[in-house]
């Protein structure tokens, strides 16, 4: 490997995925083969936007077919300082898209001398779903949440995505994977125009509870081995996880009030 | 027919030196020293767009004096290795030495083989664990690489600058007294500098994965305070 110097016809500026094609042609780094079932899922993932930021989280469980495969896979990443990726879909092709993903927000930092804006940051996984669009065809499909912080607007910010690369930007929250049409309702019905910190917490960890009931690739709170989901919030401090001791004490006052409410 | 003007090796290498070094002294001079959190780099610079000081990699950084296009694109192509190798392997994987190496045989490729040799000076510094891992590789024009773990002064006039940070540097020195001392000492006794005319940035061990950061405003008035 020697240092990668390029002319400027050639030169891919600050695109990390454009240096990847140019020093390994031949090597599409998101194109794979299909195995059908017995590849690793990873799935529900919910995002909220609440009060001067975002909140995401996402369930532990990954699945092979109708096996668990993982207990404590973690499936939201921090993107770089003020935003977050949420994966859900095959594992190994989302593992890779999210360190492709923060890779290239860093790498164009580091080159460019400032971040790219949010929607740049959508854009840009927009583009590398569309690359993944012929493996997810195959049946390994990726599709994140992504989520951030906007300084100029104070704001939190949602996108959604499809497998074909389409972007989708929310106004209030988002979900996706397999759990996501029970995870989204428990959302819905709960969110309020100007959410608290802490309500969104609650909610998020009511929403996977929730499908975590209704959907066996959802994984639900693990009192027994204390595995609670991942839960960060992003806003002007950054992306920050919230801490398992907090998640242990919500889950257990909604798993009080579940209880109540079923009568035993 | 006409013979080749013939030009002895030496004379050849001593004009191209003389040019490179020539480029490089019409600059200011920049540092990089060790203090007891890591690495300053600092450099007079009254641009607040083209930079002197980049970062590299997490505990990777560079600086350069001399063609601005000339060392940001060895700059560029720093990161971009780095990356690729971070990529391809592991983060705990790439390091200073490596880099430092790179950079030296491009320098001395250009030295000996282009029309012109490249006017540059450049830095890699890389902190460890402890302030004893911390260090410096100062890389010339032609190729040649040292190291210290100290403080390395490149650009014009680099000696009496170099001077003045050996009467007064000592390891385990504060932020604030590292500032103070290479900001005094690249200014001179005559001037000081304002915060606009100043580029100063750090790898810091407290700085998380990530050690570089750009000190500005108020941070950096309060440390020339």
């Amino acid at each position: 490997m020697t240092l990668p110097i390029f002319t400027p016809s050639e030169d891919p500026g600050p695109s990390f995925f454009g240096l990847l094609q140019k020093v390994t042609p031949n090597q599409k780094p998101l194109e794979r083969i299909g195995e059908g079932n017995s590849v690793t899922h990873g799935t529900t993932i919910v995002a909220i936007r609440y009060e001067g930021g975002v909140l995401m989280a996402g369930d532990r469980r990954a699945t092979s077919g109708n096996l668990i495969s993982h207990r404590t896979m973690e499936k939201v990443f921090p993107a770089d300082a003020f935003s977050g990726v949420g994966i859900s879909g095959a594992a190994g092709p989302a593992m890779e898209m999210v360190r492709l993903f923060q890779l290239q927000l860093e790498h164009y930092e580091k080159v460019e001398g400032s971040p790219l804006s949010l929607d740049g940051k959508a854009n840009q996984l927009s583009l590398m779903l569309k690359g993944n669009l012929p493996s997810a065809m195959q049946g390994l499909g990726v599709i994140p949440i992504f989520a951030g912080y906007e300084e100029k607007t104070g704001q939190g910010r949602l996108f959604q995505f499809d497998i074909t690369g389409g972007r989708y930007e929310e106004k209030d929250f988002v979900a996706t994977g397999s759990g996501s049409l029970h995870a989204s309702t428990v959302v819905k019905l709960r969110h309020s125009v100007s959410l608290e910190l802490g309500e969104a917490i609650s909610i998020s960890l009511e929403a996977l509870l929730e499908a975590s009931e209704e959907d066996s690739a959802t994984g639900g709170p693990d009192i027994l081995r204390g595995i609670f989901p991942v839960v960060a919030k992003i806003d002007s401090d950054g992306f920050e996880r919230i801490p398992d001791g907090d998640l242990a004490d919500r889950t257990e006052s909604i798993i009080q009030s579940m209880s109540q409410r079923s009568g035993s | 027919m006409t013979m080749p003007m013939y030009v002895s090796p030496e004379q050849l290498m001593k004009d191209r030196a003389d040019y490179a070094r020539k480029g490089i002294a019409r600059g200011k001079a920049a540092a990089a020293c060790t203090y007891s959190e890591g690495v300053l780099l600092c450099a007079e610079n009254p641009s607040n767009t083209l930079r002197k000081a980049g970062e590299i990699y997490d505990k990777i950084g560079f600086m350069g004096v001399g063609k601005y296009s000339e060392f940001d694109q060895l700059r560029i192509a720093g990161i971009r290795h780095a990356d690729l190798k971070g990529y391809s392997f592991s983060r705990d994987d790439v390091d200073a030495r490596w880099l430092a190496n790179q950079y030296a045989q491009i320098l001395g490729q250009y030295f000996t083989h282009e029309m012109k040799p490249l006017e540059v000076e450049m830095i890699v510094a890389e902190i460890g664990d402890s302030s004893q891992e911390d260090q410096l590789f100062h890389l010339l024009y032609d190729g040649t690489v040292m190291d210290t773990s100290s403080f390395v002064v490149i650009g014009g006039e680099a000696d009496l600058v170099r001077e003045k940070i050996e009467q007064d540097w000592k390891s385990g020195l504060s932020l604030q007294e590292i500032v103070k001392l290479t900001t005094s000492a690249l200014s001179g006794p005559d001037r000081s500098f304002s915060p606009d005319e100043l580029e100063i940035a750090v790898l810091s061990r407290g700085n998380g994965r990530r050690a570089f950061n750009r000190i500005e405003g108020e941070e950096l008035n309060g440390l020339l305070a």
